[in-house]
């Protein structure tokens, strides 16, 4: 096991070198430069814009450019930010990152608690009235863009009945302890419930068709037949058993949600990693937008080896040599 | 004889599958059965004959769309059908337990055999987890199982067909059962241990004082390790006797046609007889007897007019015509 964690570990290597390479060349494929833009300022000359730029060495060659950043990233320097007055962009990141982690994890856990159980109970009675009713609803989950939910949750929610916080993280900066814990979660109820939209829809639905073929399955006959309760027979012999597709799912989780934020922080307008991300594009901030790139796909390819260990704590058929 | 206790009684039961409005498959139809303390009954069969929708009515473990629709099925005297989902659980696997045909897929894949074996006793029975778990080991040691405490923490996947179906069987008679089910309980294993399995589970009939309800095809099996036999057509008992009478002289047209598709050693180049056609579905059944598509003795009367089961002499029922008026065609 410890062996497969190293050699899966030691590919990411590989993976993330290549990472780079399509992040750099994307960047670099963008009309314009960090410049651009800043020119149409009448008061400056060309010749500062020709000095900044050979200053930033925007004026050498794309294999040198790309040899610069891929080594102040190897010595971990992830660069200055260019529009926040130079601050290092790991600060910059540092400061959102832990919101949008608060986020994922609070929408991951609302979709879990919502997901499993329905998903179990539309399979332990297909085709009833709750059954039809769990189904619409994630129909209209997945079909329903989650911003989109996300305003007609500040409508109804904060607006029109005034309960939830339709904005920022902390109504008030100065609390601590734990009314500035509670302040937080109320501030997190409206973004992570709508975050989670998409990602509880396609776990109810997997849960479901999954527990469905379970449930019709020799084993469980074998449980019933033993005289096991319905509540082990669901939640014992069966949701074990379905976990093993809602664990794949999980893996690819980490990414959806990130992503998922950028839009949904937007919406909140919740300082996390997803809000900073559309400003440095909306700024031109290369060193930030290509910074967050890399840590989305590596979150990406972590959360797949993540997924591909727990496989095997779930289902001990899969053991890795 | 007439002395000894019915563990099992089975009267007039009817499973019914209700498809749709129209088309209601009759899985079991009126079967009777009745299984005395100690006693092998072997139901048998071709698939689709009705044999295991009968063991799993007993359980009541049919699944929608099916269901009991008549008849009762009395264990020790109280009768089954009427009882609640709730006060079934706790007779299942307690009173009544079962061992199914492959092993592999009837064991969850997910647990060990300790954890599959542990909560079966825990859930009957009133003991601590560590009671639980040397009865388990000790359950273990009884099927035959070496090096028991190991194999309580191996997986399903781990172990050899022969080997998962002895689990199975330290499941079933793990909380010593009056009676055990045992649906085709060799089909999915190897020739060579076959034999193996069915000698355990006379063995384990004997030291627990159970009762076994064995459902097979095989004539071979029913030979050599019944008391009684049950043949099932069309979801109905057409013949039914002591073993010894039903080898020694089948009645039915069915039963005879079974037994001499059984090869034979006296003439072994002979080629094996057949009964031509398959059996119909059980959502279209002949109007008459439902035998009479395929019966090579077929009458006029077989194609609109049911039989019903006719009493011969010792206990031997027929359900054919031929033996209304109880003629024992023996002494022609």
């Amino acid at each position: 096991m410890s062996r497969y964690i190293i050699r899966r570990l030691l590919v990411f290597i590989p993976m993330l070198f290549l990472l780079t390479i399509i992040i750099f060349a994307l960047a670099k494929a963008a009309p314009g430069d960090p410049l651009t833009g800043k020119q149409l300022d009448p008061t400056v000359s060309k010749e500062v814009y020709e000095i900044q730029r050979e200053e930033l060495g925007l004026n050498d060659s794309l294999p040198k450019q790309y040899w610069n950043w891929l080594s102040s990233l190897a010595s971990g320097d992830l660069g200055n930010s260019m529009y926040y007055n130079g601050r290092s962009v790991e600060s910059l990141i540092s400061s959102r990152l832990l919101n949008t982690v608060y986020l994922g994890v609070f929408a991951y856990l609302i979709t879990l608690a919502i997901s499993i159980p329905l998903g179990i109970y539309s399979a332990k009675r297909p085709y009833s009235i709750l059954d039809y009713t769990a189904t619409t609803f994630s129909f209209i989950g997945l079909a329903i863009p989650n911003f989109f939910f996300g305003l007609i949750g500040i409508y109804i929610f904060s607006i029109h009945l005034g309960w939830l916080p339709s904005q920022s993280t902390m109504s008030d900066p100065l609390l601590t302890g734990i009314p500035a814990l509670l302040d937080r979660l109320h501030h997190m109820i409206l973004p992570s419930f709508t975050l989670a939209l998409a990602g509880t829809a396609t776990y109810m639905r997997y849960v479901r068709s999954e527990a469905l073929d379970i449930l019709g399955s020799e084993y469980i006959r074998m449980a019933k037949a033993k005289g096991m309760k319905e509540r082990t027979i669901l939640y014992k012999h069966t949701l074990r058993n379905a976990l093993i597709p809602i664990i794949t799912l999980s893996g690819y989780e980490f990414g959806i949600l990130l992503g998922g934020a950028v839009i949904t922080e937007q919406v909140f307008n919740y300082p996390g990693l997803g809000m900073l991300f559309i400003e440095s594009i909306m700024n031109r901030d290369y060193p930030v937008i290509m910074s967050i790139n890399l840590l989305l796909g590596a979150t990406i390819l972590f959360g797949n080896l993540l997924s591909d260990i727990l496989y095997s704590v779930a289902d001990p058929r899969i053991r890795y040599d | 004889m007439h002395t000894d206790l019915n563990i099992l009684q089975i009267d007039h039961l009817k499973t019914y599958f209700h498809l749709n409005e129209n088309k209601i498959a009759k899985a079991v139809d009126g079967v009777s059965l009745s299984i005395k303390q100690g006693e092998t009954l072997a139901l048998v069969g071709e698939s689709g004959s009705g044999k295991s929708m009968t063991a799993l009515s007993i359980l009541k473990l049919i699944n929608p769309p099916g269901k009991i629709v008549e008849g009762a099925i009395y264990l020790n005297g109280e009768n089954l059908v009427s009882k609640t989902d709730k006060e079934m659980e706790s007779i299942r696997g307690n009173e009544i337990a079962m061992v199914f045909q492959e092993p592999m897929t009837a064991l969850n894949p997910v647990f060990t055999i300790g954890n599959q074996l542990v909560e079966m006793i825990r859930r009957h029975k009133k003991v601590s987890k560590k009671q639980a778990k040397e009865r388990a080991i000790e359950l273990l040691k009884i099927v035959g199982i070496p090096r028991p405490d190991e194999i309580m923490h191996e997986y399903p996947y781990q172990l050899s067909g022969g080997m998962r179906q002895r689990v199975m069987i330290a499941i079933a008679i793990s909380c010593e059962p009056q009676l055990l089910i045992a649906d085709e309980p060799t089909t999915a294993l190897d020739v060579t241990i076959q034999g193996q399995i069915l000698d355990l589970l006379m063995e384990m009939k004997k030291k627990f004082d159970m009762s076994i309800l064995l459902i097979t095809h095989d004539l071979g099996v029913v030979a050599k390790y019944a008391d009684e036999v049950a043949v099932m057509y069309g979801g109905q008992v057409v013949e039914k006797s002591s073993t010894k009478q039903l080898m020694n002289s089948p009645k039915h047209p069915y039963t005879v046609g079974l037994m001499s598709s059984l090869p034979s050693i006296k003439n072994p180049k002979k080629r094996l007889a057949t009964i031509e056609g398959t059996i119909p579905p059980a959502y279209d059944f002949p109007s008459g007897c439902r035998f009479s598509t395929r019966c090579p003795k077929v009458m006029d009367r077989c194609i609109n007019e049911s039989p019903n089961l006719y009493p011969l002499k010792d206990h031997h029922d027929i359900r054919c015509f031929l033996y209304e008026k109880g003629v024992d065609n023996d002494d022609e």
